[in-house]
């Protein structure tokens, strides 16, 4: 089992919806977030256009965080999700300068924390919160390892790039293009 | 044009505008630790090769200082942690991929040889020194017979702590600016050169003193020669590099690196030390102070634009 | 009693009483320092049905509350057309309405003490009988009617109900003539039916939505914007006419990057290319509509190379756009807009929008214009209201004979005395509009203000308008309490309950009950015949075959329409139009009787004079205009706004991106704080944008305060719509102050 999310960036709008839901949902205090929105403009008056891209931790299948943690509290579960443990965090922000997508902050109360693709939701058969209330419906969550999975099926259907592959981190949130 | 903004969120403190989570505690922390790693070596290496007495100074007080500068080390680490009373964590794991876990294993056990060997060493400094205690004049006495086994134990540590406080950075892909292999040999070196001003400060008698500046010369010229090669790598590589090398190229910490890191705290000293060789009459502090300003500079830099630097897209 | 107040002088008080309350809702403490396990959250949730006030969309949701009574999060209802079960970003940020620390939290009243006018904490019993006295003095003196009532959401009704029993009809909303009121005037002299809102656009289904100055996905108008998204999975062709490249416009396989304030020339030339060509619905022109010929002459200049000219919209450009909808049709919307009170000739403008719909045949199909439907619950058995002897349409003898609401702005200039009049509005009762942000010329509304008797201002926030109250009643959100039952007209009839999440907070209170409290100071309670808001609408909902129970437990009640009629001209069935021809009025009749023109011409708007750049407006996918201005989860996601200015002018001017400067207007106005520039390809290099909301001057709005500029002070200048009075206001002009302002020095 593989979690990914694919985002469409013809249909996001930039509304940043999944921000303040994931803050609502997850009890992000207010002045952090565990996911943002960008977005990108390119070109000359008239000849412009526009990506909105809604980011976070992108699950990463090879990933830094998860190397660089002196303790295990970065780990990876069942699905590939990157979870921190708050028990085991120390707080030496390694992970932090590791993550090329700058995912994660360290929480007020002295912990790193980051998006968890809502693994409480996602356990009980729900999407995240973020793909849950986006007004475009522009996003997907699912199994890429199974093939009949919606997600599968739009990364089969549709071009796609992800984030800094460069980096070679193997991420997993798709932006289809 | 290519106009990318935030339109929401990422407003995380430390991490935005942009990352600063490691602020000067950590780069300080990689600068006593290399510090201490030179000193350790000098001494150890001397002691090896049965130098102890031709020099006093970087064989018997300069590793003094080591356990108090190795606290001060561990001290910032500890402030920079911010789930502090976790940090026990670190040493109920040991994670071979994550420099953070070995180098506090290594601090572990190097720290309380730097005691070890430190108290081999103090009567000879302080011969009035009064130990009080007869077990403990005894332990030392029964200590000094495994000198020469200390001597290579502590030098294995402390190469390992020296490249740890640049495998730390090197190993974060995510920041251009670390990604580089040069880092690990960059800051042992620097280590080195910034312990043998150390020693420079430390009333060395004359022989000493000529060969430690003809020491701090070489590693020196090796730190200036990786340094100019991590930069040529950098320019050398991918886009991304090439944006991290102009952070210290015309970006906004080319005066703070090349004036003061570089030029005030590597060829300055450089020049003065050639000078003294030949003759002139310059006091032996002022290279060795700017020696050692310009390493701890070296790190708060490297480690600031680091954290400024990262992939485009 | 105090003495009248000869000058309401602005206070500012320290938000009264009560300390702050955390910021962060404080339910989910189960996330810190443990393991994050699945399905172990302590304690158990209920959800509670609302509907949201965040904006006027309305949203059916859940408010997901805790055992201690503390709201966790708001969630979309699945039924409900209006959301789909997806809230947007204020909608579901709404929490923050409910937790923000600078609430008003208890009625004020306005009084003099040592010379100097403050407010002081009153009960709610004394300020109820303050606002009864002084009405019943101005019925005395003057007659009901001279009171009125600004409102904008759903506290309205409640004030509005004890109003009319008091005698007055004069109840208004900014949203009509500040607003939407040309659109529906427009479309309800060519259809005889107006759009309404939601609007009845069938964007989930079309071929072509063509938007002209709609920037849906920043104006985050919920249904439509998911629609918009369906329409894009479904290839639609999307056509946007902004001078901006909006949100929209990116999305859009057709962008026009038109010359501000030209609009009407492209219709016009649009309408010439489709007639001419011979692309309109030939069948469904001569079934249903009146007028075509005189259509045909009339636009038979306006080619695309006339509207080159004036739109710098290239003619091969506008002849394809044209065909693109000519093909889709009849699936295609040229979407009507929603706030269009732009440049004074605003109604025929829409009237233009109203035509070529007509000319495609998308209204009554599949792809264009629905037959909404809806259920009303059952009206409530009151005495009948008294006919009051006079309107505001008394104040505007022969003038804006065709708007079919009240004027706000129309409210606003009669409460301003004058010679020629012998009466003019003496109370002012203000529910949930900021009116010094909202209406146009400010400094016109505080003349206004200045000439009142009374002023009551019921708020959940401390807005601007607050500070010139008389009295002032603190509100309790949506969150905390009852409203009428939620009739919406749609694809498919729906009705949904708003009921109390928790209980309000501080000594705020709902707006039934302080109605009901007034109507029964007034000898008015036969007009609020139940105890309780429950009571009354357990009532009505029986009516309909529901009850609170079963809607407390569902939230949102769907039902089966009377007719199959969603797209009543589907087949060319018959159809009679509520117009004076019976058809759809190309050529419109009720115009004509009015002496106003039958067919929209196109007239040049002013342009900006050198060094100034038109001032554009709009919206914010985070924010509802200023309302949202100091929500804590709102902010968090934008706090302040910024100046769009192209790289051009920023260059000329010398601007960076981020730099704080002021705007200054073509009558010498200047902001009261500074704006950071953003130099953005995004916007045309004559004019300059910016999100409408900012740039709040009230103190005690502390997220608020000085973040961002106020386009609203700005705009000094309308141009105003004579069919109907609506207030255009993309006529302003700015330029750019780089230096502080000195204070008085103009």
């Amino acid at each position: 089992m593989r979690y990914a999310m694919a985002i469409d960036t013809k249909k996001c709008v930039g509304c940043s919806d999944c921000v303040v839901a994931c803050q609502t949902e997850n009890n992000v205090p207010i002045g952090y977030c565990r996911d943002w929105v960008i977005e990108a403009t390119t070109g000359t008056y008239p000849d412009l256009s526009l990506e909105f891209r809604s980011e976070r931790c992108n699950h990463c299948s090879n990933a830094p965080c998860v190397r660089c943690c002196p303790t295990e509290a970065s780990h990876v579960v069942n699905g590939g999700i990157v979870l921190v443990d708050h028990n085991e965090c120390i707080g030496c922000k390694a992970c932090i300068e590791s993550c090329p997508y700058d995912a994660r902050f360290v929480h007020p109360e002295g912990y790193v924390d980051k998006c968890t693709f809502c693994i409480h939701r996602v356990e009980k058969g729900e999407n995240p919160a973020c793909v849950n209330v986006c007004p475009t419906k522009c996003m997907y969550f699912g199994d890429t390892d199974d093939s009949n999975s919606e997600i599968s099926k739009i990364l089969k259907k549709r071009k796609w790039k992800t984030l800094i592959p460069e980096a070679g981190t193997d991420p997993n949130i798709y932006y289809l293009i | 044009m290519i106009e990318e903004l935030i339109v929401s969120g990422r407003m995380n403190p430390e991490i935005d505008p942009h990352l600063h989570a490691w602020p000067w505690y950590v780069p300080t922390d990689l600068f006593l630790a290399a510090l201490v790693a030179g000193i350790l070596i000098f001494s150890a290496f001397l002691t090896l090769h049965g130098k102890e007495n031709e020099f006093p100074a970087a064989v018997k007080r300069a590793p003094l200082f080591a356990p108090f500068l190795l606290g001060i080390a561990l001290l910032l680490l500890f402030l920079d942690l911010s789930h502090k009373l976790y940090f026990w964590q670190l040493y109920t794991n040991i994670r071979w991929e994550s420099p953070m876990s070995w180098g506090s294993w290594t601090y572990l056990f190097i720290t309380p040889l730097s005691v070890l060997w430190a108290a081999i060493h103090i009567q000879d400094v302080f011969p009035n020194l009064d130990l009080k205690f007869s077990w403990l004049k005894e332990s030392i006495e029964w200590l000094k017979t495994y000198k020469k086994v200390l001597a290579g134990i502590i030098i294995l540590l402390a190469i390992t702590l020296g490249m740890y406080t640049g495998i730390l950075l090197s190993a974060f892909n995510a920041r251009p600016l670390w990604n580089s292999a040069i880092l690990g040999p960059l800051f042992l070196t620097s280590g080195l050169t910034t312990a043998t001003a150390v020693v420079l400060l430390l009333k060395p008698n004359e022989k000493e003193e000529r060969r430690f500046i003809v020491l701090m010369l070489i590693f020196a010229g090796i730190q200036i020669f990786l340094l100019i090669h991590m930069i040529m790598g950098y320019l050398a590589g991918t886009q991304v590099h090439i944006e991290a090398a102009r952070l210290l190229l015309g970006g906004e910490y080319t005066t703070s690196f090349w004036v003061f890191a570089f030029g005030f705290g590597l060829v300055l000293p450089v020049v003065l030390q050639l000078l003294k060789l030949n003759g002139s009459k310059i006091p032996v502090t002022v290279p060795a102070v700017l020696i050692i300003v310009g390493g701890l500079l070296l790190r708060l830099i490297i480690v600031e634009a680091g954290q400024a630097s990262r992939w485009l897209y | 009693m105090d003495k009248d107040f000869s000058r309401r002088e602005f206070i500012k008080i320290s938000s009264a009483g009560l300390g702050g309350l955390a910021l962060s809702n404080p339910v989910f403490n189960w996330l810190k320092g443990e393991t994050m396990v699945p399905g172990v959250l302590p304690g158990t949730y209920k959800r509670v049905p609302t509907y949201c006030e965040v904006c006027f969309w309305k949203c059916a949701g859940w408010a997901h509350v805790n055992d201690q009574g503390e709201i966790w999060k708001l969630t979309g209802n699945h039924e409900d057309p209006h959301c789909n079960g997806r809230l947007c970003p204020r909608g579901t940020g709404g929490v923050g309405m409910y937790y923000d620390e600078d609430r008003l939290k208890t009625p004020l009243i306005r009084r003099i003490v040592n010379g100097k006018q403050v407010y002081r904490e009153a009960s709610w019993n004394e300020a109820f009988d303050y606002i009864a006295d002084k009405m019943k003095k101005i019925a005395d003196e003057h007659g009901p009617e001279c009171i009125a009532l600004f409102s904008h959401g759903s506290g309205g009704k409640h004030f509005g109900r004890m109003l009319k029993a008091f005698g007055s009809p004069n109840i208004t909303a900014p949203s009509y003539a500040q607003c939407r009121g040309p659109r529906e005037v427009a479309f309800f002299s060519t259809y005889g039916e107006g759009i309404g809102s939601p609007e009845r656009v069938d964007i989930r289904d079309t071929d072509c939505l063509v938007l002209i100055g709609s920037h849906i996905g920043e104006n985050m108008h919920n249904g439509q914007v998911q629609e918009m998204s369906d329409a894009i999975d479904k290839g639609a062709t999307i056509i946007t006419v902004d001078p901006r490249f909006s949100t929209a416009a990116s999305k859009s396989k057709h962008w026009l990057p038109i010359k501000p304030a030209t609009d009407m020339a492209l219709l016009l030339s649009w309408i010439n290319v489709i007639i001419n060509n011979e692309w309109y619905d030939k069948k469904y022109v001569e079934k249903y509509t009146f007028g075509f010929d005189e259509l045909k002459e009339h636009v038979k200049n306006f080619t695309p190379e006339w509207a080159y000219g004036i739109t710098t919209i290239k003619p091969h450009i506008i002849r394809k756009t044209a065909k693109v909808m000519a093909n889709a049709a009849p699936s295609v919307i040229i979407h009507p807009g929603r706030h269009v009170t732009w440049y004074g000739d605003d109604t025929q403008r829409l009237r233009a929008v109203a035509i070529l719909n007509a000319l495609l045949g998308s209204w009554g199909r599949r792809g264009g214009f629905y037959n909404p439907e809806k259920r009303n619950v059952a009206k409530l058995k009151l005495p009948k209201y008294p006919k009051p002897s006079k309107t505001w349409r008394d104040a505007f003898p022969e003038q804006y004979k065709l708007a079919h609401l009240a004027l706000a702005s129309g409210i606003c200039d009669a409460t301003i005395p004058t010679a020629e009049r012998d009466c003019s509005f003496k109370g002012w009762i203000v529910n949930g509009t900021n009116l010094i942000s909202t209406l146009p010329k400010p400094a016109n509304t505080l003349k206004a203000i200045q000439s009142l008797d009374l002023m009551v201002v019921v708020d959940t926030m401390p807005m601007e308008i607050t500070g010139y109250a008389d009295v002032v009643l603190p509100e309790c959100t949506y969150l905390e309490r009852y409203d009428n039952i939620r009739v919406s007209a749609h694809r498919e009839p729906t009705i949904a309950l708003r009921a109390p999440a928790v209980a309000p907070m501080y000594n705020s209170k709902p707006a039934w009950w302080m109605a009901k409290e007034l109507a029964n100071r007034l000898n008015l309670q036969d007009y609020f015949p139940f105890a309780t808001e429950e009571e009354e609408l357990d009532w009505q909902l029986k009516q309909v075959g529901s009850s609170l129970d079963e809607m407390k437990k569902i939230g949102m009640k769907k039902f089966d329409r009377e007719f199959d009629d969603v797209y009543p001209l589907e087949n060319l069935d018959d159809y009679e139009f509520n117009t004076n021809t019976g058809k759809i009025e190309l050529y419109s009749t009720a115009m004509e009787d009015e002496g106003y023109d039958p067919l929209p011409t196109y007239t040049p708007h002013e342009e900006p004079p050198e060094g100034f750049y038109r001032l554009n407006y709009g919206r914010a996918p985070m924010h509802t205009f200023s309302r949202t201005a100091n929500n804590p989860n709102l902010t968090d996601l934008m706090d302040e706004n910024s100046v769009w200015i192209n790289p051009k002018v920023a260059k000329e001017w010398d601007l960076a991106n981020g730099q704080k400067i002021w705007l200054e207007n073509q009558d010498g106005i200047v902001t009261s704080f500074p704006i950071k520039v953003r130099v953005t390809e995004r916007i045309r290099w004559d004019s300059v944008y910016m999100v409408h909301g900012f740039g709040h001057t009230d103190k005690r709005m502390k997220r608020a305060y000085g973040k961002g500029a106020s386009d609203s002070e700005l705009i000094t200048q309308t141009k105003i719509d004579p069919v109907m009075g609506g207030t255009g206001m993309r006529v302003n002009f700015v330029t750019f102050l780089t230096e502080a302002p000195i204070k008085g020095a103009v």
